[in-house]
């Protein structure tokens, strides 16, 4: 398979690039809900659209509902999600727990799969236990309980967790905290009686949770996959959020370099315009070939993803961790030499560094994929 | 194109019965290399096989019309053809910058008769080509190139200096840019073939710090270079006065090459590969991981610059960025190698070391980032032709 967007994923990416222009822009979704202290932290008028468009239902099979497409297509969408900061349950819902679901039984499909895909409900997932992304390791507890399970114990960074309807929770059913078996993945309905949220915003104006199940009791059917059986899901699950996360990057990326290069063209100093220093030409230019490397290796990941291939998890943490590396050199780069003005609340290039910042943490960063790929080759 | 999959097992079969387990190692030392040319010689009966079985096939340029020597393969079966021949390890069996640089050339600006003889002479490994470029007073800025042919009719006498051409030593014939016309800095370079036999051609290897000598200097002395070498085979490439479009489309290949080459051995883990020698401290045990992810996406982007490439997708200057990006990938591998080989990569004679082939490399690829164009240039070339930056 040639290493560029075929026909019908450029048409999409057209869309997807003139939509998320029009209805994601900063200034109609970030700032706006940003500035109104929005709870949600997204629209969720604008979450329907995506379902118009058939965003929601990407990676969803055609029997629920969705398009049946792959990876590369949700990394199409994400990308323009990155480059527009478009807040959007999109990666936690349609590729993440989407992901999950799929390996769920067909109660399990039929009972969420469509009305996410509708745009009528989004979905979280619950996977850290603390400040750094370390998914080895599951203490959050379910133990048997009449026909099913009390959940006990406490999750972090659940993105837009207090506006889900549903939340994928990663909990251990035997074992030890870092035993590979005795994981379980659950479908934790937002009423769940002993479920609670302590819902914060994060730098990136985002919205994230701090769970607690205090003996929260589950149904048998709240299973998805097999029980003790997760960590095949659950890593199947983050292999495709990473690879998301790593497009949405890429967009990030793109966004901060193209309002960057602009800038360098506009902006006058002793006389000549800025971009016109050499100093600042070749900064721009190691950035513009990173932020490519970043965005090939990303495609990369992401039709390995969809051809089924073993070297596809290896790859999801090599994209994670390059496009962290250029999104990140992106957004200084961006800040620095937008000068003053760059620090200001007013401009976007600040806004890109945020979000930049979130999304470094969001699955994994680049010190923990580096070490995951060292481990993957075997040393 | 034939079907893709029986095309495999094509090659597959063809490359069975025709690589012998010799030429499957990995490539040790320049014996190694087959460069063909009047006086090359073969190492070993294997390596013999191997180039004819290949040459004969028109594998030595596979994408090359089979007029001019090559097997007339698509891309597409050019590229199932290097995969095949990756997954077995198999070496290139004929290296040559008649392969790499000329050829090009002349499948894009050559006249019918130039391609028939010398696209044939290059895939049968008859002639060993080598570039005349930089001169002493012409590096990065290569236009301000001095080296003057008077026009005498039917012929030009040619005479300066030429540095940096890539074993002139053992080269039967040169590409070379010669300024034709003084007046006009652009429009006044002729892109010349001639054989380094004439008279009034000398060479004198340079010692590089890695000790090696695979650069000279090729002096000129009232070299009498032919407008013609029979019908329709013109003694230059392109249009007289012309001979920069053909050198900037070549730089273009080159940059290519060198890119191609970025990170070394790709396909394996650096760090997988250093760890079996010994425990690798902690802090270089994460560099090595940070370069292997920076490796592996230098891979994607070669794959998919390649496939942009057969389809005319990607930006023209794309190359730049590739020779950019590979040749500081390659720097940083060998420093790391050196990191991790400790006292022993020190070594310079030893047996051990192979001739200090660890030290050697690490010195040797620091030319990566100077040769072709540096570093800086490429950058002022994206800055500019990428992204449209004022004055750059």
């Amino acid at each position: 398979m040639p290493l560029y967007h075929d026909e019908d994923q450029a048409m999409l990416a057209e869309t997807a690039e003139q939509f998320m222009a029009e209805q994601g822009g900063i200034q109609k979704q970030l700032r706006h809900w940003r500035d109104r202290n929005c709870k949600d932290g997204f629209g969720h008028e604008l979450w329907k659209q995506f379902a118009e468009m058939g965003f929601t239902g990407i990676l969803v099979g055609e029997d629920h509902g969705g398009l049946d497409m792959g990876h590369v297509e949700a990394g199409i969408v994400l990308e323009e999600i990155g480059r527009n900061l478009t807040p959007s349950p999109f990666l936690s819902s349609s590729v993440l727990a989407a992901t999950a679901l799929q390996h769920g039984s067909d109660d399990v499909k039929t009972r969420w799969l469509p009305d996410m895909v509708a745009g009528e409900k989004v979905y979280a997932v619950a996977i850290d236990e603390g400040p750094k992304h370390r998914p080895e390791r599951i203490a959050c507890k379910a133990e048997k309980s009449g026909n099913g399970f009390r959940l006990s114990g406490k999750k972090d960074f659940v993105v837009y967790g207090a506006s889900a309807e549903m939340i994928v929770v990663a909990a251990r059913t035997s074992g030890s905290d870092s035993d590979e078996d005795g994981v379980t993945l659950f479908a934790v309905p937002q009423d769940a009686s002993g479920m609670s949220h302590d819902s914060v915003r994060l730098v990136d104006s985002s919205m994230a949770s701090h769970i607690t199940f205090d003996g929260v009791e589950l149904d048998g059917d709240a299973v998805i996959g097999e029980v003790d059986g997760g960590r095949a899901v659950l890593n199947a699950m983050l292999t495709a959020g990473r690879v998301g996360a790593a497009a949405e990057g890429v967009g990030v990326a793109r966004g901060a370099m193209d309002m960057t290069v602009d800038y360098l063209k506009q902006r006058k100093q002793f006389g000549r315009l800025i971009g016109e220093f050499q100093a600042l030409q070749h900064r721009a230019a190691h950035l513009y070939s990173e932020v490519e490397i970043a965005r090939a290796v990303t495609i990369k990941a992401a039709q390995l993803l969809d051809g089924g291939s073993e070297k596809a998890e290896l790859m999801a943490s090599v994209a994670k961790a390059k496009v962290a590396k250029a999104a990140g050199l992106a957004v200084r780069e961006g800040v620095q030499m937008h000068g003053g003005i760059g620090m200001t609340d007013e401009y976007d290039i600040g806004l890109y560094m945020k979000r930049d910042r979130a999304l470094q943490e969001f699955l994994g960063d680049q010190y923990y994929h580096a070490n995951r790929v060292a481990e993957l080759s075997g040393y | 194109m034939s079907d893709p999959e029986s095309f495999r097992s094509e090659v597959r079969d063809w490359l069975e019965a025709n690589c012998p387990p010799e030429m499957r190692q990995p490539v040790r030392d320049e014996e190694d290399v087959y460069w063909g040319g009047r006086n090359a010689s073969f190492k070993n009966d294997a390596q013999k096989a191997w180039f004819e079985a290949c040459r004969d096939k028109g594998y030595t340029v596979p994408e090359w019309p089979k007029e001019y020597g090559g097997a007339g393969l698509t891309p597409a079966e050019g590229k199932i053809l290097r995969q095949e021949m990756a997954r077995i390890g198999a070496r290139p069996p004929l290296s040559s910058f008649g392969i790499w640089m000329l050829g090009p050339a002349l499948l894009h600006f050559g006249t019918e008769g130039q391609k028939q003889r010398f696209l044939n002479e290059i895939a049968r490994g008859e002639i060993r080509w080598c570039q005349g470029y930089s001169e002493p007073g012409s590096g990065s800025d290569l236009v301000s190139m001095q080296t003057y042919g008077e026009d005498k009719g039917d012929h030009w006498i040619v005479n300066g200096q030429k540095i940096w051409t890539s074993y002139a030593d053992e080269a039967d014939w040169i590409f070379c840019l010669v300024r034709t016309d003084k007046e006009n800095k652009y429009q006044g370079i002729t892109f010349m073939l001639f054989d380094m036999a004439n008279d009034g051609v000398s060479t004198k290897p340079i010692k590089l710090i890695s000790g090696n000598s695979p650069f000279c200097e090729t002096f000129m002395d009232d070299v009498k270079v032919p407008k013609s070498y029979g019908e329709d085979i013109p003694g230059y490439v392109g249009e007289i006065n012309r001979g920069w479009d053909v050198a900037k489309y070549l730089l273009g290949h080159e940059r290519e090459m060198i890119s191609a080459t970025g990170g070394g051995d790709r396909a394996s883990s650096l760090g997988a590969a250093t760890s079996r020698q010994g425990e690798l401290d902690p802090v270089l045990r994460a560099e090595m991981a940070m370069f292997d992810v920076d490796a592996l996406s230098f891979t994607a982007m070669s794959e998919k610059f390649m496939d942009e490439l057969k389809v005319n997708k990607g930006h023209p200057a794309q190359p730049n960025m590739l020779k950019y990006a590979g040749t500081e990938l390659n720097k940083r591998r060998h420093e790391l190698l050196m990191a991790a080989g400790g006292s022993r990569a020190l070594e310079w004679e030893s047996e051990e070391t192979s001739g200090g082939k660890t030290a050697r490399g690490w010195l040797r690829t620091k030319a990566n980032s100077i040769e072709g164009g540096t570093s800086e240039v490429m950058l002022n070339v994206i800055s500019k032709r990428i992204l449209d930056l004022p004055g750059a």
